[in-house]
């Protein structure tokens, strides 16, 4: 608490001293919600969104645990929404929530509700089959195939009867590699085993892959925690592109990363949706107390 | 009988109170060493290397001269003790020498003899008797002196100097390694005798008359004036009917098995595996000859019962009971591997295949099992191996007769079947009768190498490929 009064105060000095008179120290404090509050803050709505939540809560090993709690939250179009948090808040969960992957998890129980096009995803007329083909997920390591470069983009589009033949595949193949900003290093190898490649080339690979089955939503799950600063920037711009045509959610534990790909900021603390806005909003001038603290590195 | 006092087994008994004490020995010398300057310290090692040092070089020179001894002693004796024989005995031929060298054995044994035991045969039972004795003290006086005086002698080595634990340390490499290659020095000598013996049946027999023959009867005559087959030694129908046999076996296997271990693996909840998958495993308890009973007595009624209805004919020894039991037998084998190499499969894999929107069965087809399959291949080929080296059951189920047929309803017959026919009753050592036994496997023995080689580069080629 106190480190951070007194550098606010140097750099509110620091620009007192340059420019007009220094400012009363007593404005800068604004008023931020009290730690004790677990509502969520912020417009977690949005204008026509692709996917909404609503009262989504989450249990584990058959209802004893309660992973997240009420989380009220909008994805809209477009747009890229970073969750943050620190470890064990439930947001791998929650997005794990939005293509129902928590199904495959033994004793796992979702309440609430969560709609993609005004459709609710856990209808019982809902199969996930074609739910998830059309939220797709990318995880936190990198996880292609045992198989070739080329069957690892064709697999998705396969199964799914999206390609008819060889010529279709082939584009589809180019077409996903090229938007994953991979095709001209692969494009001579295409038959060699996509788990040869670098890290960051696989992580791209498994963005291709997402890509090629042509989602509306793509999850994205600490998916640069096991790459290196080159291959993220990469993967970031890559981010920044595939926003025209998609709605990505992003789990990270990197802020930087967060405020340099996102525009919404949803902040997640132990299995509650603190504080949702805009991200500028949320890094540089949080409503509550715990944002504040974490984002100034004073989680507590 | 007067029973020595120091026989090898109280010798060893002797040995073991030795070394004890001697680590002891070693320990508190180690600490009388260090005591006025420095205390424990001040050693080189740990107080006990010392110990283990002194214990290690009491008892393993001690014990390899035991070994050589014991093994040369009898032949030695027995050869002084021919030598003293009366004229008369030596000049027998040597298969009359041997069974008189038995009689003299058995008669210091205190077995029953052969015959009337004559006044020459008993002296020389005596000397060989007296001989024994003489060398069994020779044999506790060198191994005590040599244990005791180890242990002296390291108790004067010992000083705060002496790098005790890199001794023991190497010693202990030593012995691991004596341990590790005596496996490999008991198959290299397994696989010579019969490498030896099959020579001496190629001798015979020409191999490629036994590699290529068509025809199998391996009956000889014995004496001149009997009637009997000439013998013929083609391996391919008999081969040919291992083939079928384990071919069977592995239709009846390899899917059940697959398919089980993918149920276990992918479908089951715990509570079902933690049941289903114990019980599998007690089938590869069960003994083969119990699986023989089952195939002789009810598989193979059944199956030519069938076959009468639906008017086929079946001869009540058939291949396909033999190989449909000897399926049942490999399932938990091919099942447990397959297990294994499923469960081998990141979850990551299979979320990233569900993630894409694959069904349950597709990603379990498309991914899993693609990326498992050099794994199960492997489990395959071992089980494979396993099939055609598996004996009772076919013995008890399928027949003697070498029928070269692909017909599973027919009877046919395996190399370890003949192997075991061959081989079963009185034989005369020499005749190609016999002899075929060891060429038999020989093959036997090349095919499941070959077959297992294989599995293992598959199976280690696997490994390296999610890292």
């Amino acid at each position: 608490m106190r480190l951070l009064k007194v550098s606010k105060m140097q750099t509110v000095m620091d620009k007192g001293g340059n420019g007009g008179p220094p400012m009363p120290l007593k404005k800068m404090r604004k008023e931020l919600v009290p730690r004790k509050e677990r509502a969520t803050i912020g417009q977690f709505e949005v204008e026509n969104p692709r996917m909404s939540c609503r009262n989504v809560d989450v249990y584990y090993n058959h209802g004893e645990k309660k992973a997240i709690n009420n989380i009220n939250l909008d994805i809209g179009r477009n747009e890229v929404i970073a969750m943050i948090g620190p470890s064990g808040c439930g947001k791998s969960t929650f997005l794990r929530c939005l293509n129902r992957m928590n199904d495959t998890i033994d004793g796992c129980r979702v309440t609430g509700t969560i709609t993609i096009d005004n459709k609710n995803i856990y209808g019982k007329d809902v199969d996930v089959v074609p739910l998830r083909a059309q939220v797709g997920m990318v995880f936190q390591k990198p996880n292609p195939f045992p198989k070739s470069i080329y069957d690892n983009i064709a697999y998705g589009p396969k199964i799914h009867g999206l390609v008819q033949n060889r010529d279709e595949t082939d584009g589809l193949v180019e077409q996903s590699l090229r938007r994953a900003g991979l095709w001209k290093e692969v494009k001579d190898r295409l038959d060699q085993p996509g788990t040869g490649l670098s890290g960051g080339q696989q992580q791209r690979l498994c963005i291709a892959r997402t890509i090629a089955v042509n989602p509306e939503v793509i999850l994205m799950d600490e998916p640069c925690s096991a790459l290196d600063p080159i291959a993220t920037a990469i993967i970031e711009d890559l981010i920044d592109e595939l926003k025209q045509d998609y709605a990505i959610a992003i789990v990270t534990h990197s802020m930087q990363q967060a405020s340099r790909v996102s525009q919404r900021t949803a902040y997640f603390h132990l299995g509650d949706l603190i504080e949702v806005g805009p991200t500028d909003q949320i890094f540089l001038n949080p409503l509550h107390q715990l944002t504040e603290d974490y984002i100034t590195g004073r989680f507590g | 009988m007067v029973r020595e006092r120091m026989s090898p087994s109280n010798l060893l008994l002797v040995l073991l109170v030795l070394t004890t004490a001697g680590y002891y020995l070693g320990r508190r010398r180690a600490f009388s060493v260090v005591k006025n300057d420095g205390g424990p310290r001040v050693l080189h090692s740990r107080p006990s290397y010392y110990g283990a040092l002194t214990a290690l070089w009491c008892a393993v020179p001690a014990l390899v001269v035991f070994c050589f001894w014991l093994a040369f002693e009898s032949r030695i004796i027995t050869h002084i003790v021919v030598a003293a024989l009366p004229e008369e005995m030596l000049t027998l031929s040597g298969g009359r020498l041997n069974l008189l060298v038995n009689d003299i054995k058995n008669l210091v044994e205190g077995n029953i003899v052969a015959g009337s035991i004559s006044p020459a045969l008993r002296a020389a039972a005596d000397h060989y008797q007296e001989l024994n004795a003489i060398s069994h003290a020779a044999l506790a006086v060198i191994v005590l002196v040599i244990s005791i005086g180890a242990v002296l002698w390291i108790q004067r080595c010992i000083s705060p100097g002496l790098r005790a634990r890199n001794h023991v340390e190497t010693l202990v490499k030593y012995i691991l390694i004596a341990c590790s290659t005596l496996a490999i020095f008991t198959t290299i000598g397994i696989v010579l005798s019969v490498l030896y013996e099959a020579i001496r049946f190629f001798k015979i027999v020409p191999i490629h008359q036994f590699l290529l023959g068509l025809e199998w009867s391996p009956q000889m005559a014995i004496r001149a004036d009997q009637v009997g087959a000439s013998g013929a030694f083609g391996v391919i129908p008999v081969f040919m009917g291992t083939l079928l046999i384990s071919a069977i076996a592995m239709c009846v296997s390899v899917p059940v098995g697959l398919m089980s271990a993918i149920y276990l693996c992918e479908y089951a909840d715990k509570r079902f595996r933690a049941v289903a998958k114990p019980l599998l495993e007690i089938l590869a308890g069960i003994p083969t000859v119990v699986y023989g009973f089952f195939a002789a007595l009810i598989v193979a009624p059944l199956i030519r019962n069938t076959g009468a209805t639906l008017g086929l004919s079946v001869s009540s020894e058939s291949a396909l009971a033999a190989g449909l039991v000897m399926g049942i037998m490999i399932i938990p084998f091919v099942s447990s591997l397959s297990d294994d190499v499923i469960n081998a499969v990141p979850q990551s894999l299979r979320d990233g295949a569900l993630a894409l929107g694959s069904t349950h069965s597709e990603t379990i087809c498309r991914v899993v099992l693609p990326a498992a399959l050099p794994g199960i291949v492997g489990g395959v080929l071992l089980a494979v191996s396993r099939a055609i080296g598996e004996t009772m059951i076919v013995v008890m189920a399928a027949g003697l007769s070498a029928n070269l047929t692909l017909n599973p309803l027919k009877t046919v017959t395996t190399i370890t079947v003949q192997i075991v026919t061959l081989l079963v009753g009185d034989q005369e050592f020499d005749s190609p009768k016999t002899l075929a036994a060891f060429a038999l496997g020989l093959l036997l023995f090349v095919v499941t190498l070959v077959l297992n080689v294989v599995a293992l580069v598959v199976v280690r080629k696997y490994r390296e490929q999610y890292e």
